[in-house]
């Protein structure tokens, strides 16, 4: 059934989605009986999981590399007519690539859990959710057609949804978690509309079938069909992602605990619509106006994402603005095509790290601070937490992209492919990108500076110094907590620097992504690199006279119009009411629509708009037969208008 | 004068509609003859044999009709591959729903009236219902009704249709009437569906009319050679006659399935019936009549030139659009847990027509796969809404919010409907929330669940025959269903429950209708002094244990809902080799 391949351990895949599923089922199933030692089966099935896929890799990396691509065929899962699905895994290098990432920063980010989440009665059902979404996001990697990918992009919604909603019993958390789902299903619409195009086009839906007829696709079908199919997975992409326009719930997602922003919103689950593009890459090429859109959208999004981290004063919004912003640097290069698609991924791996350690270090200082996350009540922790301080700190300086920390191996390799082509576009997408990584620098820096250096403001007893100030009692996290920071700080160091060496890693992905010739940018790459490291030096070097060295008021300064905006996500809930929601609302001001929370900003407004043309509907709903009836011969009448005038 | 001699029956054939005919006659009798004690248990055991059996039977028809449609006298009874798929379901879905009408829960009461026939509010229902009487003749009329259903997608003549049609309606006409409690509801929407239902029969009966004066005949085959050969007619030349017949016939059969616009009596009646019934009946019925006209839209449709095939697309383009308009629209703001499912009935009775809008085989599979799924998330919903009730709590008890033991001096009322109080049901019972979750993701499509498989089925069934902008629709419309799922799925798994630390906060939420305002009475009452709180009595929102039966109709369509999402190669072969369609 297999390719030819060599690889003898292909057939452990279905393992690598089993073992934490079983897991997931037993935590979830067995219920209070297993309290006691939950979490720490959870840790073990993702441990374990992890140790499968080293298996698979090292196996992978001793095979040659034409014969690294290969799938596991488990059988027949749904054949219906023109329907036929195969229960398949796809193993290259690519699925590998993620199966290593999910499944180690998994694995740290559970450990973590055990201590962080130690004091809550749920942390069995944490974890049980935790090895929920390992096993859906490798799903998701591992499949070898859309709709098993589907299946996995749906359980990581639902358990990024059951996550973020953890904590119920807050308001704010079920409604982050709707916003979520809701925004999540306007993508995910996108995906279903884009199935169904290649099943009309292609008669399959399975990646061994549709990519490589991407290209002739384009002449059979047409370009329009090839273009439709692209923006649909784009905006599938931006759903799962929180790309413009659909970013808004991102933010709100960060109500669920920390190793959960960690794993989900920052290292794994949000990248999946980068992985989704950059498997979809022939589609994109065979679509060029679609390609171009996906830069776009990506150039827009790590502007907005990083000018909105500016003026952020949560921690965790303000992380979570940053991965919104990264992400936009990996859409960018997806969307630049077979140049890009190695370094998006490469950005994607080190981001990973730099980012799930910024988050679990976030977590730290919360835990050290009782649960606060606003940083005009941090400063001066770094004595306090040094442990804490310096893994952030090297994760700061990795995404700031600092020579030689991950980041600028990868995001560096991203400003330079932008810059790569002719006309307009390079200078556009490779300005826009360079300028990304000077704000990235202040905002970053703002961050690290508000956090721990500083004076504090905050106070350690009652009796002393500034009276508004509140109380804490800071101090390190336990060794269970510290440890996956330090190792994810030590991959945010070396990482990307032993990837980089002798482009092995683009050699790596070379199987999936194709060999890309290379190409000079429009300016030398000297220059480049040099104006980076101006532009991120200047942006630190600003965080660090307004944060560290000046005093940071402790309420928000009155500030220029743009920081205002900033502050409010540049009106992004506004600008979805003014655009969605209001034309609804002059459909029936007077009734009250039924849920209140329905109507709370974003895409929601959508739902608040038919909310009223429900309404109104259900006016004609009065409860007298006669006029049940009348509607009855009414609409046939209607009907039959319809086919006359339509027939005719 | 010749002797009269019997046409040759094939009583296997018939046998899936015969048995459970045969039983409700038998079960009429056992009323009259089995003493009281030992009715109910007669009853339930008769009717879930003959349901069990008629699956039998239709499990050792299934090969043979394989082979060749078995048509009896003459194509009265036509049992094709599809139609027998349909048997299948109507069968499953209609065992399912019976156990779940056997509930009688711990607190030993079944959901229907002691005394149907009794005014409400008299002493005379009173006494009735200290009394403890019991209906038992609804487990026949369940039968005739379901006998009804079986024959409905299985005949080739337009007028044994009408009758099978009538078979169904009635007795459901009836069951509608007979809940226990809300009686007024009850009977008010027992008698609309009657009205608007003998209106839908009247359409149906023109329709037939028209198309018997165009063929001369009121079998579908036979108007189909008409269609071939005009001149065998003398109207044979006036199509027109025909295409009106069939939109009218189709009519009949939409009211049934409740599409646009003759959806008004749904919501209604779906509140109104008791629980139970509803859910059989949204199962049930919608399978029968999705059957029926897949049956006649196929056989007619495929008939006809072209041009004339284009106008009853136009028409069912129309219908579904507008189906799944109101439904998804309308669905949004509802406030009642079984509204909002009867809207949802609505909106999935949209699906299936942008299934069948192909006429082809691909549709008819899609949408046998879409019945099953449909009616088991069905029952089972429905099933769970017959377990949340209301129980009135005296004084300052507010019960416990986090574990949901409410103290046990309160009497059960009926069920909690309104939205609202199901705030918080995840802390009650979360394995109920768990299953009511699932039947409501597979409702809204998400994969792993029946509906998915089903949703994906129809859409594609869709776009394969050209009808894409429809099918775009529909994931429009299943995208903003979700919206509403998702809102009731939140509330009970997120939203804090009413009644629980903060005290005086869930005013309104917890009690319904007047009790609101004495909730609120005694919110007040715990600032101005603990002496009038005590007086206050309110209902809290309680879930009852189920005796066995409603339990293992949830369990079953909870993991059939699940099967059939994740592995469901074997059942969509059973669909496939059902779809091969030999009008």
């Amino acid at each position: 059934m297999d390719t030819q391949t060599t690889m003898q351990t292909l057939s452990l895949a279905p393992w690598l989605v089993a073992t934490p599923m079983i897991g997931a089922l037993v935590l979830l199933v067995a219920g209070r009986r297993t309290d006691r030692w939950g979490h720490w089966l959870g840790v073990l099935a993702s441990a374990a999981t992890f140790v499968v896929g080293l298996v698979m890799l090292l196996d992978m990396l001793g095979t040659p590399a034409d014969q690294r691509v290969g799938t596991h065929t488990v059988g027949t899962w749904i054949d219906a007519g023109a329907l036929h699905v195969d229960l398949g895994f796809q193993v290259d290098p690519l699925s590998m690539t993620f199966v290593m990432l999910v499944t180690f920063v998994g694995t740290l980010i559970h450990v973590y859990s055990v201590a962080y989440m130690d004091h809550d009665v749920d942390r069995r059902r944490f974890f049980g959710y935790l090895n929920l979404f390992v096993a859906a996001m490798l799903l998701l990697v591992l499949a070898d057609s859309y709709l098993l990918l589907f299946v996995g992009w749906e359980g990581v919604g639902l358990a990024s949804f059951l996550l973020i909603g953890f904590w119920d019993g807050k308001r704010e958390n079920a409604v982050a978690g709707k916003k979520a789902f809701v925004m999540n299903r306007v993508g995910d619409m996108g995906l279903i509309v884009a199935m169904m195009l290649l099943l009309a086009t292609f008669g399959s839906l399975s990646f061994g079938t549709v990519l490589p007829a991407a290209g002739e696709g384009a002449t059979a079908a047409g370009q329009g069909v090839m273009t439709a199919i692209g923006l649909m997975l784009l905006l599938a992409a931006c759903g799962k992602s929180a790309q413009l326009p659909l970013q808004a719930w991102l933010g709100d997602a960060m109500a669920g605990p920390t190793p959960v922003s960690a794993l989900i919103h920052a290292a794994t689950m949000v990248t999946a619509g980068v992985y989704l593009l950059v498997r979809s890459g022939p589609i994109l090429e065979a679509a060029p106006d679609a390609q171009l859109v996906v830069t776009i959208v990506g150039a827009l999004t790590l502007l907005f994402g990083a000018v909105v981290g500016t003026a952020k004063d949560d921690i965790k919004k303000a992380l979570a603005a940053s991965t919104m912003s990264q992400i936009g640097y990996m859409m960018l290069a997806a969307g630049l095509g077979p140049i890009g698609y190695a370094f998006a991924i490469f950005h994607l791996l080190t981001h990973g790290f730099f980012k799930a350690g910024l988050f679990l270090g976030a977590g730290s200082v919360m835990h050290a601070m009782g649960d606060d996350v606003n940083m005009r009540r941090f400063g001066g922790l770094a004595r306090l937490l040094p442990v804490t301080a310096i893994t952030m700190g090297l994760g700061w300086l990795a995404i700031l992209g600092v020579p030689p920390f991950s980041g600028f191996w990868s995001k560096d390799k991203i400003i330079e492919a932008a810059f790569v082509g002719e006309g307009w576009r390079p200078w556009v997408f490779g300005l826009a990108a360079l300028l990304g990584a000077g704000i990235t620098a202040y905002y970053m820096s703002r961050l690290f500076f508000m956090t721990f250096a500083g004076r504090r403001r905050w106070r350690p007893d009652e009796g002393s110094g500034d009276d508004g100030a509140p109380v804490r009692h800071p101090h390190e996290a336990p060794r269970l907590m510290t440890w996956p920071m330090i190792i994810l700080a030590a991959g945010s160091v070396f990482l990307g620097g032993i990837l980089a060496l002798g482009d092995r890693f683009v050699t790596w992905l070379e199987p999936v992504t194709g060999h890309a010739e290379h190409h000079e940018p429009v300016l030398p790459v000297w220059l480049l690199m040099t104006l980076t490291l101006v532009l991120v030096v200047l942006g630190a070097f600003l965080a660090f006279r307004q944060y560290a060295v000046a005093a940071v008021p402790v309420e928000p300064p009155p500030a220029l119009a743009v920081v205002r905006a900033a502050r409010v996500d540049l009106y992004q809930d506004a600008v979805n009411e003014s655009l969605v929601m209001r034309p609804g609302q002059y459909l029936t001001r007077a009734l009250v629509y039924s849920d209140r929370t329905a109507v709370d900003g974003g895409w929601l407004g959508l739902a608040g708009g038919i909310g009223r043309l429900g309404a109104r509907l259900r006016r004609m709903q009065n409860g007298y037969v006669r006029s049940y009836a009348a509607t009855m011969l009414g609409g046939l009448g209607v009907v039959g208008l319809v086919v006359w005038v339509l027939a005719s | 004068m010749n002797d009269f001699v019997a046409p040759p029956i094939d009583w296997a054939a018939v046998s899936p509609v015969l048995i459970v005919l045969a039983a409700g006659v038998l079960g009429v009798l056992l009323e009259a003859f089995v003493p009281e004690k030992a009715r109910r248990t007669t009853q339930l055991t008769l009717t879930l044999a003959a349901l069990a059996g008629s699956l039998v039977a239709v499990g050792l028809l299934w090969d043979r009709v394989q082979e060749n449609a078995l048509s009896v006298v003459g194509g009265s009874y036509l049992l094709t591959p599809f139609g027998l798929g349909v048997q299948a379901v109507i069968g499953v879905c209609a065992l399912l729903g019976v156990l779940v009408v056997a509930e009688r829960t711990t607190t030993g009461q079944d959901a229907f009236a002691p005394a149907a026939a009794a005014v409400p509010g008299t002493a005379y229902e009173d006494e009735t219902r200290r009394a403890g009487l019991q209906q038992t003749e609804i487990y026949p009329l369940l039968l005739f009704s379901t006998g009804g259903m079986l024959l409905f997608p299985a005949t080739d003549d337009l007028i044994v249709m009408f009758v099978a049609l009538e078979v169904l309606s009635l007795p459901l006409y009836v069951l509608c009437a007979t809940a226990r409690r809300r009686r007024l509801l009850s009977q008010e929407a027992a008698f609309k569906y009657f009205v608007l239902g003998a209106f839908a029969s009247a359409l149906f009966v023109f329709g037939i009319a028209l198309v018997y004066g165009f063929a001369g005949t009121v079998r579908l085959q036979g108007v189909v050679q008409v269609l071939a050969d005009p001149s065998v007619s003398p109207l044979g030349s006036m199509p027109a006659l025909v295409v009106v017949g069939l939109l009218l016939v189709l009519s009949g059969l939409l009211f049934k399935i409740g599409a646009a616009p003759l959806h008004a009596w749904t919501p209604d009646v779906y509140q109104g019936a008791p629980t139970p019934i509803t859910g059989f009946m949204a199962a049930c019925t919608k399978a029968a009549a999705m059957g029926a006209l897949v049956r006649v839209l196929f056989t007619l449709a495929n008939g006809l030139d072209p041009a004339t095939r284009h106008d009853v697309e136009v028409a069912l383009w129309a219908v579904a659009i507008l189906t799944m308009l109101i439904g998804t629209v309308v669905g949004a703001v509802q406030t009642d847990v079984k509204r909002l499912l009867a809207y949802s009935a609505i909106a999935h009775a949209g699906f299936l027509l942008v299934g069948v809008v192909g006429m082809d085989e691909a549709g008819s599979r899609a949408v046998l796969f879409y019945l099953l799924a449909y009616g088991l998330a069905s029952v089972g919903a429905f099933a769970v809404v017959t377990l949340v009730r209301e129980r009135t709590v005296s004084g300052d008890d507010t019960g416990d919010g986090a574990t949901g033991t409410v103290p046990d001096d309160g009497v059960v009322l009926g069920e909690a409907t309104r939205l609202a109080q199901w705030a918080g049901l995840g802390r009650k019972a979360p394995w109920l929330t768990a299953a009511f979750s699932l039947f409501l993701l597979s409702m809204a499509g998400i994969p792993l669940t029946a509906g998915f498989v089903a949703k994906f089925g129809v859409f594609s069934a869709a776009v394969e025959a050209g009808a894409w902008p429809l099918a775009l629709l529909g994931v429009l419309a299943s995208a903003v269903s979700v919206f509403f799922y998702v809102r009731v799925i939140v509330l009970m798994v997120l939203t804090p429950p009413p009644g629980g630390e903060q005290g005086t906060a869930p005013a309104g939420v917890a009690s319904s209708g007047t009790t609101a305002r004495d909730q609120q009475g005694g919110g007040t009452a715990t600032v101005t002094g603990a002496a009038t709180r005590t007086l206050v009595s309110r209902t809290v929102v309680t879930v009852v244990g189920s005796r066995g039966p409603a339990a293992f109709a949830i369990a079953v369509c909870a993991v059939g809902v699940l099967l059939l999402g994740i592995l469901p190669a074997g059942a969509l072969d059973l669909v496939g080799q059902a779809a091969q369609f030999r009008p």
